[in-house]
């Protein structure tokens, strides 16, 4: 049986990390109250120059209170901010060496696509000439240069979207804050959008810190991610460690779904695609159960399952369509359910209470 | 929302006749300013421009003119600077009173003019302020402040406030944040409310009565000379001289106003 590490806390790891492990941004006791009610409480975080740092939790959970209090936006009640050795706590956003990509893109909407992008240089007194080349680059790295002389009324959502990723970008910062930028998104465009990023990241080379509710976006995209619930971090880690050895109920539910089962060491976790369904009966080494189906989901290249199980609660599998001939299953029918122990991944009541 | 025939029809024809309402008088008046016969009678039998040229030549009709394009423009940009300020002070900052302050603003507006004229004169005749071209423009502009401001702090609540976070997130200081973002994108909403003070300035009667004193403005002309009865058909083609000057600004205002609305 496989027991993860607590993680929780702990500095980069530098996996996927391009560039030094120097911290780009440290984070100490960051706490942050509106009106009496924690937001942010108490946060510790390192993250590693160069690295895709994705914060997810639902909503309340306090990951874009914390993005704010990044970007200067918010004045925080205690802790410190260091941005690549420099403290920041105190400086207004204006002196932060960090743009943002907010959510509704905050486009200027008196100016062209091009003077949207060269407002950061403008305001800093960059030389014309130099803005030019400079702006012209990044049009040209998110593919709008075609579009430089409209105004952002006239743009698609996803080409906003680029144009606010390049007027953030153009003025090279030291992190990058992005507030659930693919939010406005459709489903393709935001698929789209995740590859653009990662490609821009990859060129560039910096800091990105990453603020989304969506599970699916956070595994895809990031180096590391943190795992927000009521203004603390529950877990942090690479996404397949918060996917196969969740710190917690909360992480395990909130990150993809999953199956909570009793074993004989205490509660478990076990994700729907390691969970093998059969008409037989449960093979040596196998723990498990038997149910009957009450619900089929086809999704192309998978089927899901769910089982109501006789000891009265359901569990949900996945089963790859690997076959044309692969036996399936309809709502109805016997079934058993059968797992491995080592896939089995034990919950600490511990860190269920640290949540 | 679908409506039946005899619905839409008969919603088309009261909204015909409320439009018919307001505005046939005004083009009552415009016919009999070009009508040559002193009685004025349908149908016309005689047209002619004297009427305007008589208006245009009258000393009293001028000066009555200037008087009220000169408390206009000051009433205008008293009511800029302060109804700009002050939209911006109770848009920004929570503060003890904010709702009430928000209230007083706009009570000279939703007052009877009657009430805020006496006032005004009850005041000025108590600190012994003589009547005179800058009585008639505080009068004006404790009202022309309420139309700038109500522009100006509905735009503000239509802007996104992350617009003032990109700015300076992107490095600019509050003064350049002020000075690129938010008068630029406030600039349509001062001028709409700039226009419609000045109409609203250039047609006040009842609080002008009072603290005009024995100067006149060109409604008090207006409104006197048809009290004595003898110069109607000059009336006629002043009031057509004033309906073509406050239509100008108070239509390009509800352009701007609209063309906004259809940007954003």
């Amino acid at each position: 049986m496989r027991w993860g590490s607590k993680t929780t806390g702990q500095p980069a790891s530098p996996r996927g990390v391009n560039g030094s492990s120097q911290p780009g941004i440290t984070l100490r006791g960051v706490t942050k109250r509106f009106g009496g009610q924690l937001a942010v409480h108490d946060v510790d975080l390192d993250i590693a120059q160069g690295e895709f740092f994705t914060m997810l939790g639902p909503s309340g959970s306090g990951k874009t209170t914390l993005l704010r209090l990044i970007a200067g936006f918010e004045v925080l009640d205690a802790g410190t901010i260091i941005l690549e050795g420099v403290d920041v706590t105190g400086l207004p956003p204006y002196q932060r060496g960090v743009n943002t990509v907010f959510q509704d893109y905050a486009l200027f909407p008196h100016f062209s696509v091009a003077q949207n992008v060269a407002y950061g240089l403008r305001v800093r007194r960059v030389p014309a000439s130099e803005r030019r080349e400079r702006v012209e680059r990044v049009l040209d790295m998110v593919r709008m240069s075609a579009f430089a002389d409209r105004r952002p009324t006239q743009l698609s959502g996803g080409q906003r979207q680029r144009v606010a990723l390049a007027r953030a970008i153009v003025n090279e910062p030291s992190v990058l804050l992005l507030d659930e930028p693919l939010g406005a998104l459709d489903l393709k465009l935001r698929q789209e959008m995740q590859v653009e990023l990662k490609r821009i990241q990859r060129q560039i080379g910096i800091t990105f810190i990453y603020v989304t509710h969506d599970q699916e976006e956070a595994l895809t995209m990031s180096d590391r991610l943190a795992v927000f619930r009521d203004g603390t971090i529950e877990q942090i880690g690479h996404p397949s460690e918060v996917y196969e050895q969740p710190a917690s109920e909360f992480v395990a539910s909130f990150v993809g779904t999953s199956n909570v089962v009793e074993t004989n060491l205490g509660r478990a976790v076990v994700r729907p695609e390691k969970i093998e369904l059969s008409s037989t009966s449960l093979a040596s080494g196998e723990l498990g159960g038997t149910g009957h189906i009450t619900d089929v989901a086809y999704l192309g290249m998978v089927t899901r399952y769910t089982v109501a199980m006789d000891e009265g609660h359901t569990m949900s599998a996945v089963r790859q369509n690997s076959s044309l001939e692969r036996q399936t299953f309809t709502i109805g029918d016997r079934v058993t359910v059968a797992w491995k122990l080592h896939d089995a991944f034990p919950l600490t009541n511990q860190s269920i209470a640290a949540g | 929302m679908r409506l039946s025939t005899f619905t839409r029809l008969s919603l088309a024809i009261f909204a015909g006749l409320v439009i018919l309402f307001l505005i046939v008088p005004l083009i009552v008046i415009v016919f009999f300013a070009f009508d040559a016969s002193n009685v004025q009678t349908f149908p016309i039998h005689q047209w002619t421009l004297n009427w305007f040229s008589i208006a245009w030549r009258d000393p009293a009709v001028r000066s009555a003119f200037l008087l009220s394009v000169k408390a206009g423009l000051f009433a205008t940009l008293i009511a800029l600077v302060l109804g700009v300020m002050v939209a911006f002070g109770i848009h920004r900052f929570k503060f003890f009173g904010r709702e009430a302050v928000s209230l007083l603003l706009v009570l000279p507006l939703a007052l009877p003019g009657i009430v805020t004229g006496l006032a005004l004169h009850s005041a000025f005749n108590l600190i012994g302020l003589p009547f005179s071209l800058y009585t008639i423009v505080i009068g004006h502009a404790t009202f022309c402040i309420v139309v700038v401001f109500n522009n100006v702090v509905a735009r503000l609540r239509r802007t996104s406030n992350s617009l003032h976070e990109a700015s300076s997130d992107l490095g600019a200081t509050p003064l350049q944040t002020i000075r690129l973002i938010t008068l630029p994108t406030l600039s349509t909403a001062i001028i709409a409310g700039a226009l419609l003070a000045f109409a609203l300035s250039f047609d006040e009667v009842i609080v002008t009565t009072f603290t005009a004193g024995a100067q006149n403005t060109l409604p008090l002309w207006i409104f006197g000379a048809i009290r004595l009865g003898q110069q109607l058909p000059e009336i006629n083609a002043v009031v057509v001289g004033v309906v073509a000057l406050t239509i100008v600004p108070i239509a390009y205002a509800a352009r701007i106003a609209s063309g906004d609305r259809v940007k954003n």
